[in-house]
């Protein structure tokens, strides 16, 4: 009797792995992925050249950096709209500091710091002062675009070392170009501290539930701060490589970034509504986005048309995702 | 006053999963009267009420209007059928002016050209106002009026669409003396013109003072109907609405009582509660009564640090409290269990053993990892120790029953090391079968040494539990019984305030 119950048990827990797989999470994206590549790939023979794909995560990097910042503060029930901003303002300050000879990673350290600046005001706003997020980014968005402006009086800075060139931006580890090696890094170190540690254990837990967090004695105003400075610290490291990338610090650099990494993080799964989405899921969403626009350009699609493919695709795809859950 | 009654309702029959909420209820309502409907909680007051008013469909019975079968399947056929119900939160909108919340949706009238006729539409509201007697001046917005005047614009309101019967449901919670005296005034009024009122109140006075005839609901039954307010003795009213027995006997472990655990003094919030004094003992069970609306949740709350308070001191195991927080109260070695366990008690998004060790991550993690082997052993050992029916501890709380989430908020405090457990309705929504379990757990909690409080609406529950039972009204503290001397009927009448009997 017992040994039929194992058994009938055994094939119960097979049939919820294949039924796991089906309903994962990341199953949609994929399979858009795939089919994105495979379609692609008939069209034009250079897609699935090694250089290519290459030049695909390169591209994609940035995005990819700066959308699992605005995961972890989309995973706690906010939004972040200064992203591009602040990547800019970033960049603008690392190219002052070079500028001015300041050694690099004195530079990098000062770029670093500003973002990890502007993400604990955005938290101080939204925890202590109650201001709803989209609001208070909204405002960061302009402000640091502003400050940025006036740093460098509207005008790039240009011109840098070669030896901050080649880490940041041009150089490569073994074959991978540098900004890749550092996206990586980022998602790991991101994965970790969601999966590993407290602190992301608080961030999944208030944006599943602010109150019933706080009734469990989460510190929720210094978490959220905590995950605003977070994502600060992602959007220098994207502001940093951007600079390297264009031997240049633009005022107008990162413009519309927040859209495409809000819109990686909820292609990728995450909830507008906190709790629920992973950094894997907003990398793959990333790349959704990354492998698209690097289709349309070398099927020689209009940058006109690309946008309204672009767009339909960010919607298509989180539609999907609900229609199949709300089925499930 | 004409005496064949206007409505009635026979038989009506309504169950929820698991609850028979009312159960064969037979109500009338002649023309020109006001029917008092008097209850505990959980009587099956509301249910009533909701079916009349549209937003619940009973499951069998037959409802008369004026001798015709009728049938409430919304609240906009209840409507045009003349019933309207007064809510203690109001359906209005508050950045719009009188005049407009009265006409909303009925703007149809005021028609010209196209427009609506502004003016207008003010002197048809001026008009009802006046009708019940009020200065207010339907161009104000909504939001500039008092709770007692955004009432009488309620009322208004359901006269200016042809209401013959006026649901109120606790109409005088949020009102002053003064106020309550005024809107007698007006009851009468709409007496006077025929139109009949459901008043539901837990306040005898005011259903002695305004009622004609009284009905008393308990567990969903119907125990009388009296025809007149003089029929019977107040303290006779009391037994009938409890007078049940105790059906599930609960029981009692005898513990010796032992130190004092926690001491609260003058603890003061304006407008919450006031003069809040009271000590527990090691080893006791410690039982919260009083309406729905006393106080005791705020009390309780502000004890744990989740709400501010404005005076007073809480000793908990022999340290003042200062400045307190859930956080603070958590290491101290307190816990509440809050009432509502879906919005404050559980991540429902997130599985049985994160949301057990949350309150105490760093029991299984220092400042680098949490260790899930050792949050998997410690989840599973309280999972297997409070029989939390599930196939996994991964398992998202969302999915688990009304029971078994409340096991894992139990869990929670005991992973938590608590020294203090704060039950706010603990058994609240959940089947005999597990209210069993969870008065068997509180009760093998006190003999561990942990002090416990429960705060319940259930008189049985209470009475079954506890070693001492504090009774709150209107926020203060009306009374406390001791184990043995406590009945249904002193706690009620503590609670409604007939001091007397005790």
């Amino acid at each position: 009797m017992k040994n039929v119950n194992e058994k009938s048990n055994k094939k119960l827990t097979r049939m919820n792995s294949l039924k796991d797989i089906l309903v994962s999470q990341y199953f949609v994206i994929i399979v858009i992925l795939l089919v994105m590549g495979i379609t692609i790939s008939f069209l034009s023979p250079v897609f699935l050249t090694s250089r290519n794909l290459l030049n695909v995560l390169l591209q994609t990097s940035i995005n990819i950096i700066v959308a699992v910042g605005v995961t972890m503060v989309i995973l706690t029930g906010g939004i972040d709209l200064g992203v591009g901003s602040v990547v800019a303002l970033t960049g603008v300050t690392l190219g002052t500091m070079l500028k001015a000879n300041f050694p690099i990673p004195i530079a990098f350290l000062l770029a670093v710091l500003v973002g990890a600046f502007t993400g604990i005001i955005n938290g101080l706003l939204v925890s202590k002062g109650k201001v709803p997020a989209f609001v208070a980014t909204l405002g960061m968005m302009s402000v640091a675009r502003g400050l940025s402006l006036i740093i460098t009086g509207g005008r790039s800075i240009y011109v840098f070392p070669k030896s901050f060139l080649n880490f940041f931006g041009i150089g490569y580890l073994w074959f991978i170009p540098m900004p890749v090696v550092i996206a990586i890094v980022v998602v790991i170190v991101a994965h970790y501290i969601l999966n590993q540690t407290r602190f992301g254990r608080y961030v999944y837990s208030i944006g599943g539930n602010a109150e019933a967090a706080r009734l469990a004695g989460v510190k929720v105003s210094s978490m959220l701060i905590m995950t605003y400075m977070f994502a600060g610290v992602t959007y220098a490291i994207g502001g940093t490589i951007l600079t390297a990338r264009l031997n240049s610090a633009q005022p107008i650099a990162g413009n519309g970034y927040e859209l495409d990494a809000i819109a990686a993080a909820v292609i990728g799964g995450t909830s507008l509504s906190g709790g629920v989405g992973t950094v894997w899921g907003t990398v793959l969403g990333a790349l959704i986005m990354g492998v698209l626009r690097n289709g349309l350009n070398l099927l020689n699609i209009s940058s006109y048309i690309q946008q309204v493919l672009i767009g339909t695709v960010i919607v298509g795809a989180v539609l999907i995702d609900r229609l199949r859950n709300n089925k499930a | 006053m004409d005496q064949a009654p206007f409505l009635t309702m026979s038989n009506i029959c309504k169950s929820f999963p698991g609850v028979q909420a009312l159960k064969n209820v037979d109500f009338d309502l002649r023309k020109g009267e006001v029917h008092c409907i008097l209850g505990e909680n959980g009587a099956g007051k509301s249910t009533l009420i909701k079916i009349l008013s549209g937003a619940l469909r009973e499951d069998s019975g037959v409802i008369r209007v004026d001798g015709k079968a009728v049938t409430l399947d919304s609240p906009a056929r209840a409507h045009e059928l003349g019933f309207s119900t007064i809510y203690q939160e109001f359906n209005l909108c508050p950045n719009l002016s009188v005049a407009a919340n009265m006409f909303l949706g009925e703007e149809k009238q005021f028609k010209n050209k196209g427009l609506i006729d502004k003016a207008k539409m003010r002197s048809k509201a001026k008009e009802y106002l006046t009708k019940l007697g009020v200065e207010i001046s339907p161009s104000v917005r909504l939001s500039s009026l008092t709770v007692a005047q955004q009432q009488v614009v309620e009322i208004s309101k359901a006269l200016s669409r042809g209401a013959k019967v006026i649901i109120m449901d606790e109409p005088t919670a949020s009102l002053s003396g003064e106020e309550v005296e005024r809107l007698f005034e007006t009851i009468c009024l709409l007496r006077e013109n025929g139109v009949s009122i459901v008043y539901i109140s837990h306040r005898l006075d005011e259903i002695f003072e305004i009622g004609d005839r009284i009905t008393i609901l308990r567990d969903g039954t119907k125990v009388k109907t009296l025809e007149s307010t003089k029929e019977i003795p107040r303290e006779e009213i009391v037994a009938l609405m409890v007078g049940r027995k105790l059906e599930d006997w609960i029981p009692k472990i005898k513990t010796e009582k032992g130190k004092e655990i926690l001491k609260i003094t003058d603890l003061n919030s304006e407008g919450k509660f006031y003069d809040i004094n009271f000590t527990l003992y090691e080893g006791e069970i410690l039982g919260f009564s009083g309406l729905v609306g006393s106080g005791r949740t705020e009390v309780m709350r502000a004890i744990f640090g989740a709400d501010p308070y404005d005076k007073g001191t809480i000793w908990f195991d022999g340290k003042e409290m200062e400045k307190n927080n859930p956080s603070k109260a958590i290491k101290a070695g307190m816990y509440l269990l809050p009432e509502n366990r879906k919005d404050q008690g559980l991540i429902l998004l997130l599985p049985i053993s994160q949301n057990v060790t949350l309150p105490r991550l760093s029991l299984v993690s220092n400042i680098f990892k949490i260790s899930k082997g050792k949050e998997r052993e410690a989840v599973e050992h309280y999972s297997k120790e409070l029989n939390i029916k599930t196939p996994t501890i991964r398992r998202l709380v969302k999915f688990l029953s009304g029971g078994n989430q409340q096991k894992c908020v139990l869990a929670k405090g005991l992973f938590s090391r608590s020294k203090l457990l704060i039950f706010d309705e603990p058994t609240r929504g959940i089947d005999v079968g597990t209210k069993a379990e969870i008065y068997d757990l509180i009760n093998s909690l006190v003999v561990e040494g942990i002090g416990i409080i429960v705060v319940s609406s259930e008189l049985p529950e209470i009475l079954g539990l506890c070693d001492r039972i504090i009774v709150m009204k209107d926020g203060t503290i009306a009374g406390e019984l001791e184990r043995g001397h406590a009945t249904q009927e002193a706690a009620m009448a503590l609670a409604l305030g007939e001091g007397g009997i005790n």
